[in-house]
């Protein structure tokens, strides 16, 4: 683990609670500091298959074969990996299956990396364009609150939903530059 | 065209219509089947509806990460992803990922004819130099061959039918052009499936 990420934020926490709520049993990722301490709690689940993906694009292929298989599945992936989606998010929406994607946001407040402004400004726009509903977050104290929301939309309401964890939530103090 | 480029082996250039029908034809416990965009979608097709089959429009190179999630979650049912190599070549970082994991149940298809066929024939990457077993073993999936002809093809398929995978198997094909195409009926598709393997009630 990238030892300047602040991992004693507990907000992620949160997330993995909702994830057993909901019974997700496949996570997909391409890694994110940010996802860093759900990641590791995905990993130390039995229940929950962790697969580390080569692109953001397979993980889209993953959640449909979830279910299509009968379980369900989530993406996590920083705000880059959502371009990197778009064409493979017509699956999504043609066949209508649920999706839900938590978005490490880069690319906005206080961003020190140029190369992440161009994708991060438009990454909630992106999928708005792709059909999926979003949800932004920028206090740790709604993370319960709006996660527990968007796992119940996508897999009860079956909807594809984006969950954005903004640059402020992460802490843009702690990346390394 | 298909073909011209000195091959990396000595497989037999076979059919795509007729192997899909062979390997239909072995599936007797319901087992998945992910068909990938175009030519490998219309002749799992054409061989023969089956409610265990999904046939996948659009999101080209997603077959395999399909049948990969389908395989997670259905460890008791073989599953098999059939991709063209243009497909297979857009998302080759999935055999990586795939192999890690390593699911018992999963079997990747591709069938190689060296061309992106439905948009003109233009050649792919294994049309000159790549070659997709070297690149499967590579990536980490072991056991990985070449079909060398039609009863060699049955053979990889007896296996992956009898024993544990993750199994990768390459087939020359020819250019021959399907004799019909999947109904583009994405909803009824995956509903279709989800019943056929008893997710949805019937």
């Amino acid at each position: 683990m990238d030892p300047t990420v602040d991992n004693a934020a507990t907000w992620p926490d949160a997330i993995y609670v909702h994830f057993r709520r909901a019974r997700i049993r496949q996570v997909g990722y391409v890694p994110d500091a940010g996802h860093s301490r759900l990641i590791q709690r995905c990993i130390d689940d039995p229940d929950i298959a962790d697969v580390v993906l080569t692109t953001e694009e397979e993980g889209v292929g993953l959640v449909a074969g979830a279910t299509l298989g009968g379980q369900r599945a989530a993406l996590l992936m920083q705000s880059s990996g959502v371009g990197n989606c778009i064409n493979m998010f017509s699956l999504i929406k043609n066949c209508g299956f649920p999706c839900l994607v938590l978005v490490t946001m880069r690319g906005e407040f206080g961003e020190f990396n140029p190369a992440q402004v161009p994708m991060g400004s438009i990454t909630e726009e992106s999928f708005r364009l792709c059909g999926f509903l979003t949800y932004r977050i920028e206090n740790p104290d709604d993370v319960d609150e709006v996660v527990g929301a968007a796992c119940d939309m996508a897999f009860d309401g079956n909807v594809p939903i984006a969950v954005l964890l903004s640059q402020r939530l992460i802490g843009r103090k702690v990346w390394s530059k | 065209m298909a073909n011209d480029a000195p091959f990396k082996h000595n497989s037999k250039m076979m059919n795509r219509l007729d192997l899909t029908t062979r390997l239909v034809g072995k599936l007797k416990n319901d087992e998945a089947v992910i068909g990938g965009i175009g030519n490998s979608n219309f002749d799992l097709w054409n061989a023969g509806p089956r409610a265990q089959n999904f046939y996948m429009l659009g999101s080209m190179g997603l077959a395999a990460p399909i049948a990969f999630g389908v395989a997670l979650a259905q460890p008791q049912r073989r599953v098999f992803a059939l991709e063209g190599d243009g497909s297979l070549l857009m998302q080759l970082g999935c055999l990586a990922t795939i192999a890690n994991v390593a699911p018992k149940n999963l079997t990747i298809i591709v069938w190689d004819n060296a061309m992106y066929q439905i948009t003109g024939s233009q050649k792919t990457a294994s049309a000159g130099k790549a070659d997709f077993v070297e690149i499967a073993r590579g990536a980490g999936l072991a056991q990985s061959a070449w079909a060398n002809d039609e009863a060699d093809f049955e053979r990889l398929i007896d296996a992956t039918l009898a024993g544990d995978g993750p199994w990768f198997i390459a087939a020359r094909i020819d250019g021959s052009t399907p004799k019909g195409q999947t109904p583009r009926e994405p909803v009824a598709i995956k509903d279709n499936f989800m019943r056929g393997i008893a997710i949805k009630p019937a």
